[in-house]
This record gives structure tokens, sequence and C-alpha cells, in this order.
């Protein structure tokens, strides 16, 4: 363990970024907006979802401010609705869906697998379109007065009582669902029909696999979110009552349908997350992920199970006791493959050569937090517990545990782990380390003080409380704009490396996926020719035979 | 690397001039059965004969017979996880102590 | 190679093997490409399985809740007119599937006739349904627009389907979720049409194509995954049928 690093940068006095690359094959505007390649659509995916992490950031941000005192005086109680509606839509269908999926998993799955692009490049494009109209929708739906029902359009509240924009947003995540339904469709047909010669099933690197689940549920769940939207629009405009009781309908029809989706998209979000968390620790403590078999199956298995759990978000709203005991059960299941994964990447560490560069400092950061934000899904999915905590703070706390604590501390491993890929340069060693670590604190104080409040019982999505909660508030607040600092960082100093990193020449980190045997950037087509797959997955005596031999037909 | 395709199996019109006799034989039964008193079975014949005819249409029309496991496999999958949703959402209406069932 | 001074000089792409024309770059063959298409196509209806399943699902409810409604609603439906639209559409499927068999086999001629009778069977069944919708909107049982009761608290004002059916007058509480089994009926079969729309839309695209002699080469991957695409739709219509048309004929 003598090594602190195990950076290896080419000399950076003859070092040169490679002339031709799938940035520089062609220039000017057009060519970025009618690409069919993978890794410039991820690029344009990178840029747009950066965009709205900010937008939904300052809505944190303001939702923080206005949280500093007891008494609504930021801002009036029905703007603080629409604040945190903004926020929730804006961060979940616009950023955590998205986020690993299309810009990493669009970048790195084809050249994981082998293949030149994904199999419809076409269809990846308007994926984004699609993705880029549904923003503008949302962006429409913001300067025209917000909406607020929350992220979840609740019934009859936003069919009935609310004349906010409920129409327009609808349409919106309507549009946005399917630029998520093509990508997931795209990843799974690219896994199953585009590996290069020799790359079975369970060679594939475990982002792979995570992501190949995490497309499974877009598929099949999305749509029914669709039709779901389509009925809430048609009972707002047309007046027709399938969720309306007045009318006939049922409210709880609604919560089915909109948590058939909604449950397993909080698994579309942590999925991929989970893919790169396997790749970092693998790579960082130089030994292969422990019980490969077992994190890849259990990456289906939480899909799958994902799949019958919903209605333990409806305890408390008068579903029948006996399926409420049905549900509680079967979420607990899903905490099983979850605890596979944990303790597989802790036995990978067990007795490995572990450095901690950036995307390793958030790679354990995510797995304490995801921890800790799983472990809190455990007392929600548990029926007697989950009346009394939740719709308090200690569920605001619980999944911003695991969407923030878990997959965004994923997306930025992800991001600096494969930046010197995707830039061919490297970010600046020191300060990232210091941004993750950062942004560790930082969220901690803002989201632990709020599971204290929960269990105190602190109702959530209210612009007042009582003063008695105000210290623990205050904490959180500050949590809040140290957190804010953390993100801020990593944008400053990614875009600065464009231009002024180091040179990181084809395979800095001594990993051993196929991605990192060719040139960064890859060219447009990636591979010169196709490669073939002659070892396992996270082979690093392979690594070093090959490495061996080159030198060797160099020298 | 000259795997078979889906292409490979060319289903001859006969068979596709059976099948569709087929359906449309199946479509007179399950108008006139509807005009017979059964109870609750005339709902249940009714989606029987609509499932045998959806199946025949996947088969033969589809080519499902003929393709690989994969896509049988993405055939059934489809079908497995809607019969999730209705099942899981019916365990809740039909369980309940207050419900209209 | 390793060497990352090492400057790309790679002719990218030029330096290939002989490709047919409709091969896409990106794949090694033209049976990868085929496969993974046809994949694709599976795989999209299985997103419009679900896209429905959520209306199947709200119908199997509402239909449980209020089952008295949803009979007499339907037998404000045409059975003939349905049991027609039913034959059509299996029809155009057979006639699709002829044409996809013409492609396979390399017939021109032959596609193009086939595609032509499939256009003109899917124009037929849109035809069909505008002839209900429109009868729907004259008796003022479009939902949301003048939806009117009447028919289902006082049949006797509604002769034509009276005699026939002798349906008993329906509390004004029970009449009105008959609005709800007009509303799953013009959601399913509005989205329904709106399939049948696109895929008409197609078809004719395709004819013109066809002419051209596009898909008799060899290369029939559009010509079969627009036949997933149909015999789909045709599915969800042999589900509609029962479950709208078909809840109870006896009196």
């Amino acid at each position: 363990m003598s090594a602190s690093t195990i950076v290896i940068l080419p000399d950076q006095a003859t070092a040169r970024i490679p002339k031709v690359n799938f940035l520089t094959k062609e220039n000017g505007l057009l060519s970025w907006l009618l690409t069919g390649d993978h890794k410039r659509i991820a690029t344009l995916y990178l840029v747009s979802i950066t965009f709205f992490f900010f937008i939904g950031g300052a809505l944190a941000g303001l939702i923080r401010l206005e949280l500093l005192t007891p008494q609504s005086d930021l801002m009036a109680a029905d703007t603080y609705n629409k604040v945190f509606t903004m926020h929730g839509v804006i961060m979940v269908f616009f950023f955590l869906v998205p986020s690993v999926p299309a810009t990493i998993g669009n970048f790195v799955i084809p050249l994981m697998v082998g293949a030149k692009d994904l199999a419809l490049p076409k269809i990846n494009l308007l994926s984004w379109y699609l993705y880029v109209i549904a923003g503008i929708m949302a962006i429409y739906t913001m300067a025209a007065g917000g909406v607020d029902t929350g992220w979840t359009f609740t019934t009859p509240l936003s069919t009935h009582y609310l004349n906010t924009n409920v129409v327009s947003t609808g349409l919106a995540i309507f549009v946005a669902g399917f630029s998520s339904i093509f990508t997931g469709l795209n990843f799974i047909v690219t896994i199953h029909k585009m590996r290069c010669p020799g790359m079975t099933w369970f060679r594939l690197p475990l982002f792979v696999w995570s992501n190949y689940a995490a497309s499974i549920l877009m598929v099949l769940g999305t749509p029914v979110l669709a039709i779901t939207l389509v009925l809430v629009v048609l009972e707002r405009t047309v007046h027709i009552g399938v969720f309306d009781p007045a009318l006939g309908g049922d409210p709880l029809l609604f919560q089915h349908l909109f948590w058939f989706y909604s449950h397993p998209a909080v698994y579309i979000m942590i999925l991929p997350g989970m893919g790169v968390i396997s790749e970092v620790i693998s790579t960082f403590s130089r030994k292969r992920v422990f019980g490969y078999t077992a994190v890849a199956f259990s990456s289906v298995a939480i899909a799958v199970f994902g799949f019958f759990v919903w209605a333990h978000h409806m305890f408390i709203m008068g579903i029948s006791n006996y399926a409420a005991l049905v549900f509680s059960l079967l979420t607990m299941l899903v905490a099983v493959p979850s605890a596979i994964k944990i303790f597989n990447w802790a036995f990978t560490l067990y007795k490995g050569s572990i450095t901690f560069e950036t995307p390793m400092l958030y790679a354990f950061g995510f797995m304490g937090l995801f921890t800790i934000g799983g472990m809190t899904g455990v007392f929600l999915g548990a029926t007697g517990t989950d009346i009394h905590l939740t719709e308090t703070y200690f569920i605001v706390a619980h999944f911003h545990f695991v969407m923030v604590g878990g997959m965004l501390m994923a997306f930025l491993s992800g991001i600096h782990f494969w930046w010197p890929k995707w830039t061919g340069r490297m970010y600046p060693e020191k300060i990232s380390q210091l941004a993750a670590v950062v942004t560790f604190i930082g969220f901690n104080l803002t989201f632990f003080p709020q599971f204290i409040l929960g269990t105190l019982g602190m109702p959530r999505r209210y612009a007042a409380y009582p003063p008695e909660f105000q210290v623990l508030n205050v904490f959180s607040s500050a949590g809040a704009s140290v957190l804010g600092v953390g993100y801020l960082l990593p944008i400053l100093y990614l875009t600065w490396s464009l231009k002024y990193g180091e040179i990181a020449g084809e395979n800095p980190w001594q990993a051993t996926g196929l991605e990192w045997q060719i040139q960064s950037p890859p060219l447009t087509e990636n591979f010169p020719e196709i490669p073939i797959m002659d070892h396992e997955a996270y082979d690093y005596e392979w690594l070093e035979r090959h490495q061996q031999k080159e030198v060797a037909s160099v020298g | 690397m000259s795997h078979p395709t889906e292409q490979d199996h060319i289903v001859s019109p006969k068979i596709y001039g059976i099948v569709a006799g087929a359906l449309l034989v199946l479509t007179a039964t399950t108008a006139g059965v509807s005009y017979i008193e059964l109870g609750v079975f005339n709902a249940v014949v009714a989606l029987a004969i609509a499932v045998i005819k959806a199946m025949i249409v996947v088969l033969f029309f589809m080519h499902l017979k003929y393709s690989s496991r994969l896509t049988k496999l993405t055939a059934i999958s489809g079908i497995f996880i809607f019969l999730g949703l209705i099942s899981m959402t019916m365990a809740d209406y039909i369980s309940r102590a207050w419900g209209r069932w | 190679m390793s060497d990352s001074t090492a400057i790309a000089q790679h002719d990218e792409a030029d330096a290939h093997h002989e490709h047919p024309p409709y091969q896409r770059h990106h794949f090694e063959t033209m049976g990868q490409q085929a496969d993974a298409t046809n994949f694709a196509m599976w795989l999209f209806l299985l997103t419009e399985v679900m896209f429905f399943g959520g209306l199947f699902t709200a119908y199997l409810i509402l239909r449980n809740w209020y089952y008295p409604a949803f009979v007499v609603g339907s037998h404000q439906l045409s059975i003939y007119w349905g049991t027609a639209n039913t034959a059509v559409l299996i029809t155009s499927s057979f006639t699709l599937a002829m044409g996809v068999w013409c492609a396979e086999t390399r017939r021109k001629s032959g596609l193009v006739l086939w595609l032509c009778v499939t256009f003109v069977l899917g124009l037929a069944f849109l035809g069909i349904k505008s002839i209900e919708y429109h009868e729907k909107w004259e008796k003022h049982h479009v939902p949301g627009f003048h939806y009117s009761i009447e028919s289902f608290t006082h049949p006797s004002t509604d002769p034509e389907v009276y005699k026939e059916y002798h349906d008993k007058p329906l509390s004004p509480s029970m009449a009105d979720k008959t609005e709800l089994y007009f509303f799953l009926y013009f959601a399913m079969t509005g989205m329904h049409a709106l399939h049948m729309i696109i895929g008409i839309a197609i078809l004719g695209f395709m004819i013109f194509r066809a002419r051209a002699g596009a898909y008799t080469t060899g290369h029939v991957t559009f010509v079969e995954n627009f036949g997933l695409y149909w015999h789909f739709v045709d599915i969800i219509w042999i589900f509609l049928y029962p479950l709208l048309y078909l809840i109870s004929r006896h009196t």
C-alpha cells in the first residue's frame, strides 16, 4: 500500500489530445443538433441536465431560506407550495431519472459492450429532443405561474381544488416520460444485440447490468404514468371523473397507477448510480468486484421486486389492511438485494489496495449515505412506524439520503471517473477532493436534522412551523448553503479543466473496461475495429499482462 | 457471424388463411355467446375467446411461434407485468373491509 | 498504440467491407441490424401494453363497481357495427400478413396490392368508427359535452335500444355512472383509433416506397416491424370489442 495514487498520466511535455476524436470530428451547431453519435448526445444531455439541476437547486435554496424562520415571511404559503412542487418535478423528472443513464450511460454503455454506437442512434437523438421539449414546457409552466400540487399530483387536489398549471406540467412530464422510454429501450436493445465477440453476459461490467435493470423499469413503468397523467389532464379539461369520487371515480385508483410508475422510478434513479459505484470501487481497490454474479443479479432482482411494492406509498391513504401487509412484506424483500450490493462492495474493499481519488471519495459517500437512506426506508416500509413517520420531515430526509446522498454522489463520482475519457483531460485532483468532502459534510448537515425533525412530528410541505423546531431548521439551512458550495465547485473546476487540465491519456486509472483501452476522447465510432473480449470483467492481471506486452512490442 | 435471424422463417399464405378464418369464426362465436345468459361466465367466456384470438395473432401473424427465445421472453414479461399491475391493484380492492366488491 | 502521444491516424469509417446500402454504419451484419430493430419493436409494443394497461385497470375497477351502468351503456353501442369492425380489422391483419409474405418472397406487385388493400381496410375501420362516434354525439352520449342521462333514467325515450333490450330505468345516481362508461369507451377506442391513424399514415408511406421496389430486394425489416405494430393494434381491438360491446347482450 505504498502508492497513494494509481493515476498514471502521460508525459505532459509531449502529450497531446488526439487530433481526431468525437468532439473535433465535425464542427458547427448543426453537426451537434443532428448528430447520431451516442457520445455527442450524452454531451448534449450533460449540458441540459446540469441546467435543470441548477434550476432545481436554486428552488431548493429558496425552500431552505424560507424555512430559516418559523413564520412564512420570505414568501407566501402558496408561493412556497409552488416552489417545492417545481423543485420536486424538475429534480425527479428532469434531473434524477435521466441523470446517470442518459449522460454517463449513453456515453459508456456502447464503449463497454464494444459497439460502435447504441442500436438506434436516431431514437437516441429523438429522446434528447423530447427531453428538451418537455423541459421547455416545464419552464413555461414556471413562467406562467407554476403549479402547486406537489410532484405527486394527488387527486382530487390536482383536478378540482387548484387553479395552477397542472395541465402543462402533466403534459411536460408525459413528454419527458417518452424521452426516458426511448433511452431505456435503446439500452436494452444495445445490451442484447450489440455486444462484441467474446462479450458474454457475465463479462459485462456491472454498470451495464444495473443500467439494463433500470431500463426494464423505464420501458415497463413509464407508460403507466403517461396514461395516468393523460387521465388527470382530461379530468381537468373535460371533467370526467375516473379519479373523482363525486363523479363515481376513485382517487385511490390514481394512487395505484401513479405509484406503479413512481415507485419503480426510484429504482430507475438509484440503479444506474449503483452501477457507477461498482466500477469505481473495483478500480480504486484494484480488485474484481466481490461476488460479481450476486451483484449483477441483485440489480435485476431490485427491478423485478421493485414492480410489486408500490402501495407502500399508500399505507395511510385507506388501502385494505391485508394489501398493506402484503406490500409491507414485499418492501422488506427489496432491502435484501440492496444489502447484497453494499456487503459486496465492502468485501471488494477488504484487502484491496485502496486509493482515495475523488471518484472513490464520492463512492464512499454513496455507500454510507445510501445505507442510512435504505435503512430508514425499512422503517417506512413497516406499516406501524409508517403511520407515525410518513408525511413528516423523516420521509423528506429518507428520500434525500437515497436520492441526493445516493444518486447525486454516484453521479458526481461517475462524472469525475469518466471525465478524462470524455474530455481527454484530468480534473484538478486536490480541489475536487475538497469538493467531495464539502458535499458530504454539507449533505449531512442539511438532511440529518430532518430525521430528528420528522420524528418530532414536523410535517412536510408547510411554509411555517412551530418555533421549537427552529434550531434544527437553521442547521439544515446552513448545511444547504455548504451543499450549494459543494455543487458549484465541480462546475467551476470541470469547466476550467476543459482547457487547462492535464492530458489524461488512454487509461489514467489503470482500469480494465474496454472504454479505457481506446484513446481519450474516443473516435466517433469508438473502436478502429470491433474489439474481441478475451478476459473477465475487472481482470487486473490481464491489464498488467496487456500493458507489458505493449511495452515490449513498442520498445 | 451468420447467426439465424428473425427473418429466417417464412410463414406460408395457407397458414395465414387458416388463421384469419379461425379469427373470424371466433369473432362470430363471441358475439353469439353474449346473447346467452351465463351469469358471470359471460365475461369469462368473452375474455377467454379474446385471449385465444390474441394468442393466435401473436403466434402466427406476429411470428412469435417461430421467433427466438428472447422475443418469446419479451412478450411473456410484458404480460407478466401487466398482470402484476392488475392483480396487485385488485388485491387492494377486493380485500377492503369497506369496499364495494 | 498504448502511448498516448501517438495521434490517432485511423481513416475512420471508410475502410470497411462492402455493405448493402440499407445497412446502418454501426451494425456489423445485416442480421444484427434486423435482429436489433425487430427486438426494439417488441420492446416498444411492451410499452404500449402498459400504456393501455392503465386504462384496462381503470375499466376493470369501474365496471365492477357500476356494472348496471356499464350494461346499459354497452347496449347503446351497435353490436353490428362493432362486429363488422372487428371483422374488418382481422381481415386487414390478414392482408398485411400477406403483404409481408410477398415482401419476403420478393413479389413487388403483390406487396403493393396487399398494402393497398390493408390501407383501404384501415380507412374502412375508421369510417365505421366515425359513424358510431357521430351517433353518440347526436344522442348526447359524449362525456363532458352536454352529456345526457335521459336514455338511462327513461329508457323508453330511446325506442331503438329499448325495443331490443327492455332495459329497466336506472336511478339517477347510477345513470350518472354511464358517463364513466362512455368516457372509457371514448378514451380506449380513441387511443386505439389514434394508433390506427398513425398506422395508416405509415402504410401510405410504405405503399409509395414499395412501388419503388424498396422492400423486395431482401431488406424486409421495415415491413415486418410495421406488421408487428399493426397486428398489435389489432390485438388491442380484440380485447376492446368484448369489453365494450359484449358486456351483456341478453335480455
